[in-house]
This record gives structure tokens, sequence and C-alpha cells, in this order.
């Protein structure tokens, strides 16, 4: 296993439960999931608990994922795609200790993924759950502060004031502006907010073999998306949605059509581009050097 | 005697748990479950697990006739559940159902309101087998293409029924069928048609 | 060449080791022991038991010692130790009319049964510093005063105002169970209980703001202090299989009326409205400013226009909670490198399409 990350499993923690939530927690999670699951794209309020880290920094993640995991369970966590980002190393070794399950950085190896801003370039398949963070859930929060208009909108299905705000884009800059946490539609009813995700990884959510759930821990609310369904990123006939595309391939593993991060070298303007997504460019390295 | 509930109440919950929602991520694909609990009659170890799985004080729970003519079953529950038991279906966050082709019309049950929808009602039904094959087609989030499977017994009239809990998506209740060893999920975002 | 982007567990247990080091500071001082920040910080200890929803005040104390002083930092250890208990049930209501007072301070009336107890309190101190308290120093025992005849009878000042049906009749206890905004994600319009719970668990900091912007015009509502009171009061609980009540035991208590604005119509004589607080442990400022936001997130139920932030319920209970808000404002340190490279894409390609334009105008222009 790559990065170091990933463990074998072990004995969790004493003190705690299995995956530190009580069972009444868990069950009160669990049946707000099998709703997502009923609901693709909606909303559904649950009683998210204080956990013991910080709003902001994927507690809502946190909560979805320990009431899914099981013993059986291979837990990989990323941030900005990569398994050694901190925030990530402090969410897979909290579960490490608290649930003893074994933790990878391998996609293909993991069943249950928690991520932040990011989808995996290894394609998913059935039987695994993506779990995302989610900061703000409500993709039209920033159009509409109150929770209350908001409620109504999705019940409504009156999603004009996004495509409008999208059009606005487009006058004044001649393209859609919004870069990541693109607005979706979900099986043709809900719009929904697929979390910071670059739209780059708008794609793959559509149609993917995996189970998709989103956690939005200060903001009260879980999502999800079922496998196989229809994710769509909201367009216009004559402004088609389309990703950043990057010119160069990746420095470390000269893969192209992979979403790359860009490096500054030194204080002269030097820049490297180099893979997003750790996992993918380390594979790539060690079979390129085989 | 009362009869034990779960052996490993954290694991065989999780097992359960992952059983539905998987069952309910992949429509009419069932799913193992053995949950290894031996209920008073007519709770079958499927319908007992999805309740001791799911349900608890937050969470009124409706009982077929058949279940409600049987003390035991509610003793059963109460104990290993604490959820409080209802006799009005629209009142039920979970409906349990020992015999579906006496099961009420869908309508009676809570389909949700179009501000908060999640407030609906899930049947879990005891059915006697799951075929896959014909029967039931099934199209919709979850399902790559389309899905056969044949559920039996149904509610009467359960195709009409169910097109009618579909046409007021988002809308509408949820049905967890299970059969020994099995089960199987049918969310109200499923088409389902004869065939 | 190198590329920095290995090495978080390394560091992660590194910055930890140096953050136990920090919280120690100079070995050569002596260590605080739970007990001095219990004894001695014992209006912090208050403040992280009011804003973390647990009285507990050795716990406080010790997760003021691990916070190294942060108050929001030792709220959230609290909190998150607090999830992790199991509930037995809800208490009895305390009954603050029974409250063995060390304070009770009242504005609306000079005199009053029970009399006006200044107890320990800061006002009308000369906020001088002390420099005797630099060093350590034996304190004169305070005098004992000679009760009051009516000490033992302290009723509240809205019960007197209440007796002539000057002041709102309290709601009375309908046994409805009590909402729980840490059970159930809050559903707008929130009841006047969860508000007040949110209130409470609400960052002193923002309340009192927030109360202040009321007084400043921001949705005035005219307060009068009716009273505070600080005193113990006893908790109690009846378990399900005795059916009595069992003392549990007993928890120091700020509470604060305020007699606001009155209200009257053609069918209803002219009354005064209530504003309520109720904090942990000696918590004056923030009882007060939880009353006057009280006070202020009623206007809807009594009739008056929502216009200022202090009356809009979504926007007050959405922010008061320091975790809430430290945590998001926080995350902004992690890393946003995916987002942000998005975004640089965008402005470069928008940046070299708007260079492309103004070049052929201007090569437009020298052919012209």
């Amino acid at each position: 296993m790559g990065g170091g990350g990933g463990a074998e499993p072990s004995a969790p923690q004493s003190g705690y439960n299995f995956a530190y939530l009580d069972e009444g927690t868990k069950r009160m999670i669990r049946r707000a999931i099998l709703k997502a699951i009923a609901v693709p794209g909606y909303q559904v309020p649950f009683a998210s608990r204080e956990m013991p880290m910080p709003y902001g920094w994927g507690t809502g993640g946190v909560q979805v994922t320990a009431a899914i995991l099981g013993r059986a369970d291979v837990l990989k966590v990323i941030d900005q795609g990569a398994d050694d980002t901190t925030n990530a190393v402090s969410i897979r070794r909290f579960f490490a200790k608290t649930s003893g399950v074994a933790t990878t950085t391998r996609t293909t190896e993991a069943t249950v993924i928690q991520t932040r801003h990011r989808i995996p370039e290894t394609p998913l398949t059935e039987g695994q759950t993506l779990v995302y963070q989610v900061p703000i859930p409500e993709p039209l929060r920033f159009l509409e502060p109150r929770e209350t208009e908001t409620r109504q909108l999705h019940a409504l299905a009156e999603y004009g004031a996004m495509h409008v705000k999208l059009y606005e884009d487009i006058s004044r800059h001649g393209h859609i502006a919004t870069t990541y946490a693109y607005p979706v539609e979900v099986a043709g009813r809900y719009v929904m907010d697929p979390s910071p995700t670059p739209k780059f990884d708008n794609p793959k959510m559509d149609d993917c073999p995996a189970l998709q759930l989103f956690g939005a821990g200060r903001e009260r609310r879980i999502y999800a998306v079922p496998p196989y369904t229809s994710v769509r990123s909201l367009d216009f006939e004559d402004h088609p949605f389309r990703v950043q595309d990057f010119t160069e391939p990746c420095a470390l593993c000269g893969a192209r059509g992979h979403y790359l991060d860009e490096v500054v070298t030194d204080d002269a303007g030097g820049r490297m581009y180099i893979c997003s997504d750790t996992d993918i460019c380390e594979t790539r390295v060690a079979e390129a050097a085989r | 005697m009362l009869a034990p509930g779960f052996a490993d109440p954290v694991h065989d919950a999780q097992a359960t748990f992952r059983a539905v929602m998987d069952a309910l991520a992949r429509p009419g694909l069932p799913r193992p479950l053995t949950p290894g609990l031996n209920p008073p009659v007519p709770l079958t170890p499927e319908l007992a697990a999805v309740a001791l799985a799911l349900t608890d004080a937050d969470t009124p729970v409706w009982l077929d006739a058949g279940l409600a003519a049987e003390p035991a079953v509610a003793t059963y529950l109460r104990f290993h559940t604490g959820a409080p038991l209802t006799e009005d279906p629209a009142g039920a966050a979970f409906a349990l159902v020992s015999d579906p082709a006496r099961c009420p019309p869908l309508a009676a049950f809570a389909p949700g309101t179009p501000a908060y929808p999640d407030t609906s009602t899930t049947l879990v039904l005891a059915c006697a087998a799951i075929t896959d094959g014909e029967g039931l087609s099934l199209t919709g989030p979850g399902i790559r293409g389309t899905v056969r499977v044949a559920p039996a017994p149904l509610p009467e009239g359960f195709v009409a029924q169910r097109a009618e809990n579909h046409a007021g998506f988002p809308l509408g209740v949820d049905l967890i069928l299970t059969t020994p060893g099995r089960v199987a999920g049918l969310p109200r975002s499923t088409t389902v048609t004869e065939g | 060449m190198y590329v920095a982007v290995k090495g978080g567990e390394a560091a992660i247990d590194n910055a930890h080791r140096l953050l136990a080091e920090a919280r120690r500071g100079d070995p050569a001082v002596p260590e605080l022991s739970v007990a001095q920040i219990r004894e001695q910080m014992a209006l912090l200890v208050d403040r992280v038991m009011t804003e973390g929803s647990l009285y507990d005040p050795d716990l406080a104390a010790l997760a003021l010692k691990q916070a190294r002083g942060d108050v929001v930092e030792a709220v959230f250890l609290v909190r998150a130790y607090r999830t992790t208990l199991s509930r037995f049930g809800a208490s009895v209501p305390v009954d603050t009319g029974q409250m063995a007072v060390a304070r009770r301070v009242s504005a609306t009336f000079k005199d009053l049964p029970g009399g006006q107890v200044l107890g320990p309190t800061f006002d009308y101190t000369h906020r001088l510093i002390d420099f005797a308290l630099a060093a350590e120093s034996e304190i004169e025992p305070a005098a004992e005063a000679d009760p009051r005849a009516d000490a033992a009878i302290c009723p509240r000042v809205t019960d007197l105002l209440a007796q002539d049906g000057l002041i709102e009749a309290s709601p009375p206890d309908a046994g409805a169970p009590v909402g729980d905004l840490t059970r159930e994600p809050v559903d707008y319009p929130a009841d006047r209980a969860l508000r007040l719970q949110a209130l409470a668990r609400g960052d002193e900091g923002f309340v009192l703001g927030l109360a202040y912007s009321t007084q400043r015009g921001f949705g005035r509502t005219h307060p009068f202090v009716g009273e505070i009171r600080v005193g113990d009061v006893a908790v109690e609980f009846v378990p399900e299989e005795l059916g009595f009540a069992v003392p549990l035991g007993r928890v120091r208590l700020t509470e604060c009326q305020m007699v606001n604005q009155f209200k009257g119509s053609g069918t209803a004589p002219p009354q005064f409205t209530r504003g309520y607080g109720l904090s942990f442990g000696q918590s004056e400022r923030k009882a007060m400013a939880m009353a006057l936001v009280d006070r202020a997130l009623r206007a809807e139920e009594l009739g008056e226009p929502v216009v200022s932030p202090a009356q809009d319920q979504e926007f007050v209970l959405a922010h008061c909670d320091s975790l809430q808000a430290t945590g998001f404002v926080e995350h902004l340190k992690l890393p946003h490198y995916v987002d942000f490279q998005a975004e640089l894409e965008l402005v470069r390609r928008l940046r070299a399409e708007f260079e492309r334009k103004s070049e052929s105008v201007e090569m437009q222009e020298a052919a012209e």
C-alpha cells in the first residue's frame, strides 16, 4: 500500500462505541441515509452531533462514514484528492482508532471512501460508497439565504433563479464563472450541490456505479445519489457544460486528462503541474518503474 | 420467556442496515440478510432485524393485523427497540407487514410533505418469496437499465398502487421487501410496471 | 525536484507534541491544577459550562486547562464529551422561585420582599489594576450580614407584577415535551423554548452584540431589568419505575427577567412583556443579553415588524453557536487548492480573452 496511509484491521479503542458514535445516533443517521437514497438529491435534515473535530472540517462526512462502517470495510480518506493531506490523515486515524477497520490509500481496494473536494480519477465500482464532506449543502443558499425560502423553492422545483444566475455569468464573462460546487440536477428532479469539488469531477457523478452519500454536519443535512442515477450539470443549449482541461501532462506520472495541482517551484514564476489524485499518480509512477 | 435480540447488537445492526441500504440503493436486487433472530411468530426474523436495526423511541411503528393480534410481538418489539406502537398508519415512521396480501392501501400511510418528503412511512413487508425474473419490471435511480423481480405475495393491485405512489414523487412511501434470508428495496423513486 | 506534498502524518504528530509543550509553558513555573482553575477562574468555568450545555465545573476547568484558556476550544471539548453521554431523561423543571440567592438585584423596584442582595459583583468596583494581587495574599473574610426578617421569601419580581396583571402571564406548563436542538435539527420557525436553548448555548460575545443592537434602535424593546438572581437550585428527577421525584443535586444558576415594552389593544388592557435569560453559574452578562434577544425574537408573536437582525430568528439561531461559527471560519485554513486551481484556470482564460479582444480592437484602430 502506498503513502504509508494503509493499515490492517486492529482492535478499536476502548471507552467509546465502535466508530465513536453511540447506537442511537447511528440509527438516526441511518434512517436519514435511507430517506436520502429514496429521494435522490433531496437534503434530509438530521440531528447532527458535536464531533471531536470542528464543524467545517468534515463532521458531516465523518458521521455518515461512522454510521455505515462495518468491521469488514476498508476505508480510504482523501482531501484535495490526496491521502496524505493533514485533514485526511487526521480523519483516517480517527476511524482506525475508534473502529479498527482496515485503511488503504488505494482507490481500488477501498469499500468506503470519504472525500473532501475531489472524486478519485480511478473509476468507482459497484459496491463502493463515496462519502462527501459538504460545507454548504444548499445549492440555492447564495441566491437566497433563508432556509424557509429555499425549502419552498425545492418543494416547488422552482430553480429559475439558479439558471438566471448562471446566465448572468455568461453575459458578463462570456462563460459560466462557477468552477467548483457547480450545481447539478439529480434524476430529473432536485437541484443539488455536489460539494466544492471542481466541476471537472461533475461528469464522474453521472451514472456512477458507486453509491454517493453527502454529509453536512454544521448545516445538518444528508443527501444521496444512488448508483446509476442521472446527474446533469446545469447548462444552456448555446453554452453547454464543459470541464477544465489542462494543456500539460502531470510532471510526475505523465498522465493527461487528470485534474492537476499547480505547484510553484521557485520565486521566478516556475510552475509544475502534478496529479491532485495521489493514489493514481503513485500507481502510474510505480508501474512505469517496473 | 422473551426471545433475545441481536447476539452482537452493534455489528448485527450495522450488517442489517447495510443490507437495507444496499437494497434501497439498487432497487430490485435482493441482498443477503441472515440476522439469526428467533422472534415470536408471525414476526419473521427479517422483519424483526429491520425493526431492531432502525427503530427506537423516535419512530412510531405500525403493526398489521396479524402482528397486532399476537401480544408477544408487541412485547418483543417494545422491549428491544423502545419504539412506540401506533394504530394510525399515517402516523407511523415504519410499518411492519407480516401479510402483504392484506396490506392496507399504500395511500393510507404517510407520504411526507412537499417541504419534508422524508416524513413518510417506510413499509417493511414479509414476502414468502422474492424470485428474479418476470413479475415486476423496475426502472429508475439505482437501476442499470431495467430490473425484473417477482416478490410474492404483494398487496392487491400493487402495480397500480405503486404507480400512484410514484406519481406523487418526491412524496410517497418506500418499501423494504423481505423474504427468508434476503431483503430487496423498492424506494418511491422507482417506476414499477408489470413485466 | 522535491515537491512538498508529503509528510502529513509526521507533521501532525510533531504539531501535537509542540502543542503539549506550549500548553505547559515554562516548566520552571508551577503547573495549574484543575481545582485552581475551578476556584479562581470560576466565571470562565461558568461560561464554558453555559455554552458547553453541561453542568460540570471540574470538567469545564479541565477543558480550559487543555485548551490553554481558549474559551471556544474549551466549549468544544465539553460539547464533544457531552454528545457521548447517555441520556436518562429530563429533570423536573427547576424552580428559581425557590432559589437560595447569593445575589439578587432589581432595577424596577427600590425594595421588595427578600430585599436587594448585592452579593459578589464587579458592579461599583473601580476598575483599577490591583497590583497587590500580583503577590500571593491573604484575603480579609467578608462580613456576615444579618439576614433580613424576610430573607427566606424571595418572590420573583415578575410574579409580583403578574399578581396585578401588569405583565403578560407566563404561558402555563402544558406538560408537552420540550424540543432539543441537539436531538432534532431546527425547523423554522422555532418555538420559544428552542430559541432559548440556542441562545443559552450561543456565544456570549455574539448574543451580547445582538442585545446591544436592540438598545441602539435595531429592534427596540424598552427593557428594564425586572430582576437578576444568582444562586443554587435543586435539580430533581422522576425515575419511571419510582414515579416520584428524587433530588439529583444542586446547580448554581443566573436568571434574568427583563420587563419590556407593554402591549395592548382595544380588547386587551396594556401589559408589560417578558424577556428571559438563564445561564449556568454566575453569568450575568450572558443572562441579560439572552433576555434582550429573547424579547426581540418574540417580535412576530407580539405583532411587531421584523426588521432588525436581532428579531430575525433564522439569522440569530443559525449564527449564534460559537462552535459552528469557529469551525466554518477556521476551516478556511484547510487546503482549498483544488478549487483555487479551478478559479486560477478560469481567471487566466478570461484574462487571455480580454487581452485578445483589446489587441484586436487596437489592430482595428490602427487599420482605420
